[in-house]
């Protein structure tokens, strides 16, 4: 009995640790190479949520609208990335850093209030796709289908990245890029579309997490504040910029959260916290980062 | 630091002087409305003020000065409530926290660079949250710690003119000369020769180090006592509001406090109590119409991030040596 008690812990925190991961790996990939800590990212996430559920309530009668929600949740959050980038973003950096958290952090605020504006202060669900709606027993305890699904979606997109990272073309000017921009600019590489491809891209992940993760938690304004951090404390205890780094992360992060919680209840948020700082004043560029 | 060139009338007119007998007026010209919104101000100013001795001075971007502010409202307010301590007593004892947390803290915090730096002022500022959010007995968990007394202020019945103030009034009053004080003291720190090698700190650190100053030992003495000076503000605020919650301390207040200090002018002294009077001011005139303050604010931030990013104090001084440039030019 104790070991299936612990097995479901186990899984809780691996499903947490998997929707983090689908989160995480974008804002990784945006401070790997642009070096901007993006706190919209949260945002984004939310609102691929948001328009996750309104395409559902479009297609209603048919059962398998989820799949086309999520499609168009990533692609409509990717454009909004698309515009945030060319029209903003791009102007500041060359600025202090500063400004750049303080540009992310306006679009936090903004974001929050357009969201609330549109879909209203309730709470929105949306139910999990009929293939997936069913459990397994494994070791004696129910898994969802759904969460199993996500556990298989995010070591898949760690893979992706990393194939697409270090064996093609594109993954070359992308770490490129992040270890001297001035350096490929002189090359003749065109860095800016470089900078907006990336940021499009980690915007298209936060969007399709959001929209992935509507099937088990509800959707409710503030979502956005609260994965934000947890996002940072993953890729800060991976390291910024690493794929690897946030998924290791992600999953030390999902376990410390679900067994700090039977060692010491009601101080599992400070022990995640404790965490992030120890990380911080040891090793600054996380377990997986390189120093820079 | 006095502008070159400014015309000497105003240099000779004594501002801050006149700024604090104007805001002493309030409780006897103004209604009970007037006076919470100036207690907001003055207190706001001060926080911002603290924080801009890291952001402005020292060049450190602090995103979890709210900590800071949290412990002194924290220890301020247990002090008060649960161990009937006087506020002569626990005031102090609010600073003496808030400094104690920002050593500990400033010890690892100065070792970082920049956007590291930024991250774990900013996990520190989310320990105490989670600390002041699950522990029920001392700070009363979700719950918060509310009806904090009034500190005693019957002595001022025998200042001629208090005799038929409202107490909210009196600690009004109360709140002002502490602020004053403590930014008078933070003015003398930035001019000081100490406040001086901070900046040189923040125009370029490796040049400071080389002319022999511990880069680190400052930053970390800049760090305390911006601390020192945040955890008295929250003391005050944390009496003004007649309660200690946890959500003074989540992390979205500090990114508040820096829109602030910006929206002010983080170049300048007077740029972040100049922020805190404009920021109260616009919130309160704008939730009046809408409850969309977010969008509002995060509109305002854009504006000042690509229009003026010297804020409202840089604005004005700009606006002023451009004009006495054109009169300049007229009268050659």
């Amino acid at each position: 009995m104790a070991g299936s008690f612990l097995f479901s812990q186990f899984m809780g925190g691996l499903t947490t640790a998997m929707f983090l991961f689908l989160i995480a790996s974008g804002l990784s990939l945006v401070f790997g190479v642009m070096r901007v800590i993006n706190f919209a990212h949260g945002s984004f996430y939310m609102i691929g949520a948001y328009l996750a559920w309104q395409v559902v309530q479009w297609l209603h009668p048919s059962a398998e609208a989820f799949w086309p929600a999520a499609l168009f949740a990533a692609l409509g959050v990717a454009l909004l990335g698309a515009v945030v980038e060319r029209l903003f973003f791009r102007y500041l950096y060359g600025r202090e850093e500063l400004y750049q958290l303080l540009f992310t952090y306006a679009l936090v605020l903004i974001l929050g209030d357009a969201a609330k504006f549109v879909w209203g202060t309730g709470q929105l669900s949306v139910s999990a796709p009929p293939v997936l709606s069913g459990s397994v027993e494994i070791f004696g305890t129910a898994q969802p289908l759904y969460n199993l699904f996500v556990m298989a979606v995010g070591p898949a997109i760690a893979f992706a990245g990393w194939l697409v990272l270090n064996h093609t073309g594109v993954g070359r000017m992308v770490r490129a890029a992040s270890y001297d921009r001035e350096m490929l600019d002189a090359l003749g590489a065109n860095v800016g579309s470089i900078y907006t491809g990336m940021f499009v891209f980690s915007s298209f992940l936060a969007g399709l997490s959001g929209a992935l993760v509507t099937p088990i938690q509800s959707i409710v304004p503030g979502m956005d504040v609260l994965i934000i951090v947890q996002a940072f404390i993953v890729v800060v205890i991976g390291g910024m910029g690493s794929f690897w780094g946030t998924f290791w992360g992600s999953v030390i992060y999902g376990q410390v959260l679900s067994f700090g919680i039977l060692i010491f209840p009601g101080f599992s948020l400070f022990s995640v916290f404790a965490l992030m700082a120890v990380i911080l004043i040891v090793r600054p560029w996380g377990l997986f980062g390189r120093p820079i | 630091m006095m502008e070159p060139g400014r015309p000497a009338l105003a240099c000779r007119i004594p501002w801050t002087l006149i700024v604090f007998l104007a805001a002493a007026t309030v409780p006897w010209i103004g209604n009970r409305y007037d006076t919470f919104l100036a207690s907001q101000i003055v207190i706001d100013a001060l926080f911002a003020v603290s924080l801009n001795l890291l952001l402005g001075t020292t060049g450190l971007v602090s995103f979890g000065h709210v900590a800071y502010f949290g412990v002194g409202a924290y220890v301020c307010g247990i002090l008060m409530k649960t161990y009937e301590v006087p506020f002569v007593l626990a005031f102090p004892a609010a600073g003496f926290g808030a400094a104690l947390f920002a050593l500990v803290s400033g010890y690892f915090c100065v070792r970082l660079q920049k956007l590291y730096f930024a991250m774990l002022t900013l996990a520190f500022s989310q320990i105490v949250w989670a600390i002041a959010y699950k522990w029920n007995d001392m700070t009363g968990g979700d719950q918060g710690l509310p009806e904090i007394p009034y500190p005693d202020l019957d002595w001022m019945d025998a200042i001629p003119g208090f005799g038929d103030l409202r107490i909210g009034a009196r600690f009004y009053l109360l709140t002002l000369v502490l602020v004053a004080v403590s930014i008078a003291v933070l003015r003398m720190i930035t001019r000081s020769p100490f406040g001086r090698m901070l900046t040189t700190i923040r125009d370029n650190p490796e040049r400071a180090a080389f002319i022999g100053l511990n880069v680190r030992a400052y930053q970390l003495a800049a760090f305390v006592v911006a601390g020192t000076f945040a955890g008295l503000a929250g003391a005050l605020y944390g009496l003004f509001s007649r309660g200690v919650f946890a959500d003074y301390v989540f992390w979205a207040k500090s990114a508040e406090v820096i829109i602030m200090t910006i929206l002010g002018g983080m170049d300048f002294f007077w740029g972040p109590p100049v922020g805190a009077l404009a920021l109260v001011w616009l919130n309160q005139q704008i939730t009046a119409y809408t409850e969309y303050w977010p969008f509002v604010l995060g509109t305002i931030l854009l504006v000042l991030l690509f229009l003026f990013p010297g804020g409202i104090v840089g604005g004005i001084v700009a606006g002023f040596r451009l004009a006495r440039r054109r009169i300049a030019r007229s009268d050659a």
